[in-house]
C-alpha cells in the first residue's frame, strides 16, 4: 500500500468504549501525523490507558474506526497490528519474566526479521537478530546486564526493558503507557532522552501524568478528560488553553498527580 | 561454543546408548532400557507442551496410543502384502499418525490456554478412549491389536527378532528425536513457546499470535509422541485400548514432572527413573503406585523444579569446589532421614499386607525384617521410627540450610558476582 505524505500515522475516528452501561471513551478522533511525538494527559481514569488499549488491540471497541497508516486495523488481535508497525508498551511493566534481557529483546526482533513461527532456524545463528537485539541493548543501556533473568532486574531496568521490548520490532508507530511512571527524577530523565532518542524518525504516542516530561518531549498535546478529548494543541497553546487550565492544569498541584 | 563442545554431549550419549547393552547384558536390563528409551522421547514430547509452551495436557497418550495402533496396523498390512518397507522407518509412521491427530484435535484445544486448554484435552482424551471401547475394528476390542515386526522387509540380514536389535533401533531413534526436540528449543518457535509459557499478552505484542504458537507446539509434541508410541508398538508387538487412556496420559505428567521441566533434561530423569521404579518396584511391592503417587507430591511441594532443579542447583557448588562443605551436612540429616522413610514404607508395606493380604496370615516380610503385621510391637516399632525420624528429621534440616547458604554465598564469592 502506498501512503500520500500526508496520510496521518494514526487517526481515531469516533472511538466509543463502553463497559456494560459506562461509558469509559465517549467519542475520541484523534489524527497522529508521521514523525509527531504526540503526548495524551488528562486526570486519573479520563480513559488513557484504555484508549491504549483500543488502538492496540487488547479490547474491542463499541464503536468508531481505529486506522494505521490509512489501513483500517480496527477490531483485530494484537499481533496483527504488531506486525503493521504498530508497537506499544504498558503502564504495568510485562516482560519475559524467566527469559534474560537479551531474550527478551530477540524475541521481539523475530517476527519483523521475517523468522515468523521457524522451527528450521537456530536463533544462535542468526547474525541479524542478534546485532539487533544488541543495539537494542546498547540504546536502553542494559547490555551489562545481558545475561540476567529479566524478572530480576531492577524496577528501572524493567522499565527500560519494557520500552526495548517495545521499540525492538522497528516499528515506525509507538505507543508508551506512562513510561516514567514510578521513576526518580534522574532515572525519568535518562528515560526522556532514551525516548527521545528511539522514537527518532518516528510516530511517538505518549500517555504521560509528569508534565515536565510531557512538555518537553511533545510536539502536540492532547487532553483527555472523561473519555473525550478536549483539545489537542502544541504544548504552549495547550498551557494557555483555559478549559484544559479548569478540567486539568488546575489540579496538577493536588498531591496525587504532583509527580514532577 | 566450539563445534567440538556442542556436539560432545550427543555424542557421549550416543557411546553410552551402544555401550549400555554389552554393561546391562541380561535380558531383563535390555528390555527395560528399551522402555526407557521410548519413554524418554514421550516425556520430552510432553514437556514441549507443560515446560516450554506452559500447556497442562491430561491427554498426551492420546498421541501415543494412536501412533502406536497405525504403526500396528502399518505393520500387519506391510507383513500381510510383503511389502518391501524396512522396520526402522515405522516409527515415523507413528510419528506422522501423531501429528496427524494433533493436527486434528489440536485445531479445537489450543484456541485456548490454561485452565480450558487442560480441560479440553482431558476431553479429548476421554473421548478417544470412549472410542477404543467402540471402534472395535481399529482398536482391536479387549485383546488389541497384535503385531509382528520380523514380518518387514530385512536390510543387512537384521531381523529385529532379537530384544537387543530392538533395543538399538529405539536407542537410535531416542538419541534422534531427543536431538531434534533440543534443537527445536533453540529456533524462533523454541524461544516463542517460552515467551508465550512466561507473559502470552506480549508475545501477540512482538507480532507472535499465542494461540498458533500453542497450536504448532502441540503438533511437533504430537508428532515426537507418535514416535514413541510406534516404538511401544514395536517393542510389545500388541497395541491395547489402555494405552490411548487416562492412565498412560497420567504417567507422562508424573514422569515429566519428576524429573524436572524447566530444564531439558528434566524429562529424561524422569522417564528413567520412573521406569525403572515402574519395573523394579512392582517386583517388591503391590502398593508401587502409592510410592509413585507419595513422590509427585513431595516432588510437587518441596522440589517444584523436578530432580534436575535438585542437581543443577548443585552446579555453582560443583564448579567452585564448595560442595564439599556442605557433604557433612548431606550425611547428617541422611540418617533421620532414612529413619523416616524406613518407618513411612514399613507403615505403608504393613497396612498394604493387612488390607490387600489378609488371606496370606500376619506374618510378613519388609525390608529385610520378617514379622506378624498384627503384632503390637511391630507397630510400635513403625510409630517410633516414624516419630524418631521426623523428629531428628526437623532437628538436622536447619544444619543443611544452613551449610547450603554459606556453599553458596561462598561459591557466588569464588564465581565474583
Amino acid at each position: 500500500m502506498s501512503s500520500a505524505v500526508n496520510t496521518p500515522a494514526l487517526q481515531l475516528v469516533d472511538l466509543h468504549k463502553s463497559f456494560g452501561v459506562t461509558p469509559i471513551i465517549r467519542g475520541v478522533t484523534l489524527e497522529v501525523p508521521l514523525h509527531e511525538r504526540h503526548a495524551i494527559i488528562g486526570p486519573n481514569g479520563a480513559g488513557k490507558s484504555t484508549l491504549f488499549h483500543l488502538v492496540s488491540g487488547r479490547f474491542p471497541l463499541t464503536s468508531g474506526q481505529v486506522r494505521l497508516k490509512g489501513e483500517d486495523i480496527t477490531g483485530m488481535p494484537p499481533y496483527l497490528i504488531s506486525r503493521r508497525g504498530l508497537s506499544r508498551s504498558f503502564q504495568v511493566t510485562n516482560i519475559f519474566p524467566r527469559l534474560n534481557v537479551y531474550e527478551n529483546i530477540r524475541c521481539s526482533v523475530l517476527w519483523s526479521l521475517g523468522y515468523r513461527y521457524s522451527f528450521w532456524h537456530l536463533v544462535e545463528r542468526l547474525r541479524d537478530a542478534r546485532e539487533r537485539a544488541e543495539l537494542i541493548l546498547d540504546q536502553i543501556h542494559l547490555a551489562d546486564r545481558r545475561d540476567v533473568q529479566a524478572g530480576l532486574l531492577s524496577y528501572a531496568e524493567q522499565r527500560a526493558l519494557e520500552i526495548g521490548i517495545t521499540i525492538a520490532s522497528g516499528a515506525d508507530v509507538i505507543m508508551l503507557d506512562e513510561p516514567t511512571a514510578g521513576m526518580s527524577r534522574s532515572e525519568t530523565e535518562h528515560a526522556v532522552a532514551l525516548i527521545r532518542r528511539v522514537s527518532e524518525g518516528k510516530t511517538l504516542v505518549v500517555v504521560e501524568h509528569d508534565m515536565s516530561v510531557v512538555f518537553d518531549l511533545a510536539d502536540r498535546i492532547s487532553v483527555l478528560v472523561y473519555g473525550e478529548v478536549i483539545a489537542t494543541d502544541t504544548p504552549e497553546r495547550i498551557r494557555a488553553n483555559p478549559a484544559v487550565q479548569e478540567a486539568y492544569l488546575g489540579t496538577v498541584a493536588e498531591p496525587e498527580h504532583d509527580h514532577a | 561454543m566450539s563445534p567440538i563442545a556442542r556436539y560432545a554431549p550427543w555424542i557421549g550419549a550416543a557411546v553410552v546408548l551402544i555401550a549400555l547393552p554389552h554393561v546391562f547384558s541380561s535380558g531383563a536390563s535390555i528390555t527395560m532400557m528399551s522402555l526407557m528409551g521410548f519413554a524418554i522421547i514421550f516425556a520430552l514430547s510432553y514437556n514441549m507442551l507443560l515446560g516450554q509452551t506452559g500447556m497442562l495436557s491430561f491427554g498426551h497418550a492420546v498421541y501415543y496410543g494412536l501412533g502406536g495402533f497405525i504403526t500396528a496396523h502399518a505393520l500387519n498390512i506391510i507383513g500381510a502384502g510383503k511389502l518391501p518397507v524396512p522396520l526402522p522407518i515405522l516409527p515415523l509412521v507413528g510419528g506422522l499418525a501423531g501429528l496427524s491427530f494433533a493436527i486434528l484435535f489440536g485445531w479445537v484445544s489450543t484456541k485456548r490456554a490454561g485452565t480450558v486448554f487442560a480441560m479440553i484435552s482431558l476431553g479429548v482424551g476421554e473421548l478417544v478412549a470412549a472410542c477404543s471401547l467402540i471402534l472395535r475394528g481399529f482398536f482391536g476390542g479387549e485383546g488389541g491389536i497384535s503385531t509382528s515386526r520380523t514380518a518387514t522387509l530385512q536390510l543387512f540380514g537384521v531381523s529385529f527378532g532379537p530384544q537387543v536389535q530392538v533395543y538399538y533401533l529405539i536407542a537410535a531413534w531416542c538419541l534422534a528425536c531427543a536431538a531434534a526436540m533440543f534443537a527445536f528449543t533453540r529456533t524462533p518457535m523454541g524461544r516463542m513457546c517460552n515467551a508465550v509459557r512466561d507473559n502470552p499478552e506480549r508475545a501477540e505484542y512482538v507480532g507472535y499470535s499465542t494461540q498458533m504458537v500453542r497450536y504448532i507446539a502441540f503438533c511437533i509434541s504430537g508428532l515426537f509422541a507418535g514416535v514413541a508410541g510406534g516404538l511401544a508398538a514395536i517393542h510389545y508387538e500388541i497395541v491395547t485400548a489402555s494405552v490411548v487412556g487416562a492412565g498412560p496420559s497420567g504417567f507422562v505428567l508424573l514422569m515429566t514432572y519428576i524429573g524436572g521441566v524447566a530444564f531439558f533434561i528434566g524429562p529424561i530423569i524422569g522417564a528413567v527413573l520412573m521406569t525403572a521404579l515402574q519395573i523394579s518396584l512392582s517386583d517388591y511391592t503391590g502398593a508401587w503406585q502409592l510410592y509413585v503417587g507419595l513422590m509427585f507430591i513431595l516432588v510437587v511441594i518441596y522440589a517444584p523444579g523436578g530432580l534436575a532443579g535438585l542437581l543443577l542447583m548443585h552446579r555453582p557448588l560443583v564448579r567452585t569446589g564448595t560442595l564439599t562443605r556442605l557433604l557433612p551436612s548431606y550425611a547428617l540429616a541422611a540418617v533421620p532421614a532414612l529413619t523416616l522413610f524406613a518407618g513411612a514404607v514399613l507403615l505403608i508395606e504393613t497396612s498394604h499386607h493387612l488390607l490387600v493380604k489378609a488371606s496370606e496370615g500376619p506374618n510378613m516380610h519388609a525390608l529385610w525384617i520378617s514379622y506378624d503385621a498384627t503384632s503390637p510391637a511391630a507397630w510400635a516399632g513403625i510409630v517410633a521410627l516414624l516419630a524418631i525420624g521426623f523428629l531428628a528429621f526437623r532437628r538436622t534440616w536447619p544444619i543443611v540450610s544452613n551449610a547450603w547458604n554459606e556453599a553458596a554465598i561462598e561459591a557466588r564469592r569464588r564465581l565474583g558476582q
